[in-house]
């Protein structure tokens, strides 16, 4: 199931807004179609991110794909645990596999991503 | 297969066993120059000769090899390499000269290079050549740099500094790019699997160092758009460059010159039928139209009143390595040009094309493919219907082995899910095709009535389903002493 307490880019990327920070990571239908990660680049704390813009690396058995931020604004964490141990992303893409967290520069910018229905639609027409 | 001793050369050690036993000196000994630079801790395995020419024998029995087994790896260009080229590459004309020999005594290695440089520069219709780049990503890298000086002495060097490259491109291409300091912007593909000339109409600009392009695509596609394409990089004032991955299916066809190609590279080892498939050695040349040649890289092979000398381009933007490349591979990419001439490699792209259009309709039926139309020489295929049963192109390429084929290239290129890239080349014959086939459709119906069978495959080859991702994750890179107790 698609959780629908978060917002999701056409680029597989998913941002959950708390306040005035996003949560960000990748979808499952990501990590079914990149199969085992192997590993895992993402951007310092502190460096800013824009929206739809690249700000990372992914790379899985298959293929090394580029991450891209469905918000801007300024990276306030990073989960190293994913860059530690890769698998994380696989098996909790949605929990345990988050990669940053953001604090929006243009929180109105959510407003551009898909709600899980339409996203799931997406993935449909994708798959 | 019958099991076999699978320890490593190290692991087969006994201390003080030996190879050889070398005579007593009879000359006086000669200290090495500072013994304290010599490493006591470096183990090395303490074998008899038969011992070690077991151990290299056994593996060479694991490898796959062109030699043996139907190899349609796509992009590869996986076709049968004549044993002569290998014969003429072994003259001692060839094999037993230095690099760094006066060129008067070396002038029939010059006149192999210089000759090719010209066949080269004919098939292409890009009449300027090196072959000095040592594989198809060197040969990129060398034509960007040319691309870059290029613009560099008009002024422009600091503005056009963006390569555009189709998302289907080989990876390769936006690796060179940002090794030459490019800005990689990508260029989407169409409905048809060609470059959306749309897209590349709005992103061509005055910053447009270059377009690179392979030519068929990485889906196998002629590009039926290609002359408005490089006339929209002309038009920004941008140079258009061929990845000649796939030219095998160009040969004696078309010329990347005439359709506005201004560099190009060619990789010798695929579709001029040298070894390749165990790391090389590769050979990338660059290929440039007459107003570019300025800047290629060194050496280059001129004639003068009959002699062969080798020379440095005015503007040469460099060398790519120490000496005249890959000569034992220009040896033998010469030889096969001249074996076919040029009604033969008419007949190579021919061939290809047909071979591979025969397997696509074939196999429509079993599988889906990529884009539904006339491939050129090869042709992608997809496993998305398989994977609706939870069978993935992975799953069917370890399948292909227990058959004794070849997997294709999978999951590549990156636009089309599920991909399966076959290449079958001009080499196979209608049996073989035909019995690739055969075990395509057997697959395809194995995928639907035992998923099992496929996720666990291979299961007749010396290894059965590697763990990818923990190798990838956790490499074991090299034998550790402690490990051998």
């Amino acid at each position: 199931m698609t959780p629908d307490d978060r917002k999701y880019s056409k680029e597989h990327e998913w941002a959950l807004v708390t306040g005035i920070v996003a949560t960000v990571g990748i979808t499952q239908f990501a990590t079914e179609s990149l199969g085992d990660v192997v590993f895992v680049d993402l951007p310092e704390v502190g460096s800013s991110i824009e929206q739809f813009g690249k700000f990372g690396e992914v790379e899985s058995v298959k293929a090394v794909s580029d991450l891209f931020s469905p918000v801007s604004g300024t990276i306030t964490e990073r989960n190293d645990a994913v860059i530690d141990d890769p698998e994380v992303v696989n098996k909790s893409p949605y929990e345990a596999g988050w990669l940053l967290k953001v604090e929006l520069s243009a929180p109105s910018e959510i407003d551009d991503l898909m709600g899980a229905a339409d996203y799931d639609k997406l993935t449909a027409e994708e798959g | 297969m019958a099991a076999m001793d699978r320890r490593l050369l190290m692991e087969r050690s006994v201390a003080g066993r030996r190879a050889v036993t070398v005579p007593e000196p009879d000359v006086p000994l000669t200290p090495l120059p500072d013994a304290s630079l010599l490493r006591d801790d470096l183990l090395l395995p303490e074998v008899t000769e038969g011992e070690v020419v077991r151990y290299f024998t056994l593996l060479s029995q694991l490898n796959f090899s062109v030699d043996t087994q139907y190899y349609p790896l796509g992009s590869c260009t996986m076709k049968y390499n004549p044993k002569l080229n290998d014969e003429m590459a072994s003259l001692p004309g060839f094999s037993e000269i230095h690099p760094l020999q006066a060129d008067e005594t070396v002038q029939g290695a010059l006149r192999v290079i210089h000759e090719l440089q010209e066949m080269l520069g004919e098939i292409t219709g890009l009449p300027g050549v090196s072959v000095g780049p040592l594989a198809g990503a060197q040969g990129e890298f060398a034509g960007l740099l040319i691309a870059r000086a290029f613009h560099e002495d008009r002024g422009e060097g600091a503005v056009r500094n963006v390569a555009l490259i189709p998302d289907s491109a080989h990876g390769t291409n936006p690796a060179s790019a940002a090794m030459a300091g490019l800005e990689v912007v990508t260029v989407p593909s169409d409905e048809h699997g060609n470059v959306s000339v749309d897209d590349l109409r709005n992103l061509a600009n005055e910053r447009t160092a270059v377009f690179m392009l392979t030519i068929p695509n990485t889906v196998g596609l002629f590009e039926p758009n290609i002359l408005e394409i490089t006339k929209i990089i002309h038009d920004t004032g941008g140079l258009v460059y061929a990845d000649g991955a796939n030219l095998n299916a160009l040969l004696g066809l078309a010329k990347l010159g005439e359709l506005g190609f201004d560099i190009a590279h060619s990789n010798l080892h695929k579709t001029f039928s040298t070894p390749h498939g165990g790391g090389g050695p590769g050979s990338g040349p660059v290929l440039v139209t007459e107003e570019l040649a300025k800047y290629l890289p060194a050496p280059i092979v001129s004639e003068n009143d009959g002699k062969f000398v080798l020379g440095s381009p005015d503007r040469t933007v460099g060398r790519l390595n120490g000496f005249q490349g890959s000569f034992g591979i220009v040896v033998r990419a010469y030889t096969y040009i001249r074996l076919m001439g040029l009604e033969g490699i008419k007949a190579v792209a021919r061939n290809a094309i047909i071979n591979a259009n025969y397997v696509q309709s074939q196999l429509k039926d079993d599988f889906d493919v990529a884009y539904d139309r006339f491939c050129m020489h090869e042709t992608v295929m997809s496993a998305r219907r398989q994977k609706a049963n939870g069978v993935s192109a992975l799953d069917i390429s370890k399948r292909l082995i227990d058959y004794g084929i070849h997997p294709p290239t999978m999951y590549f290129p990156l636009i089309v899910p599920e991909a399966l890239m076959i290449e079958p080349t001009e080499t196979e014959s209608k049996e073989t095709l035909d019995a690739f086939i055969a075990v395509m459709k057997k697959i395809a119906e194995e995928a639907d009535a035992s998923p099992e069978l496929l996720h666990s495959a291979p299961h007749n080859a010396a290894n059965t389903r590697l763990d990818e991702a923990t190798a990838a994750r956790k490499p074991v890179l090299r034998w550790e002493p402690e490990a051998a107790d």
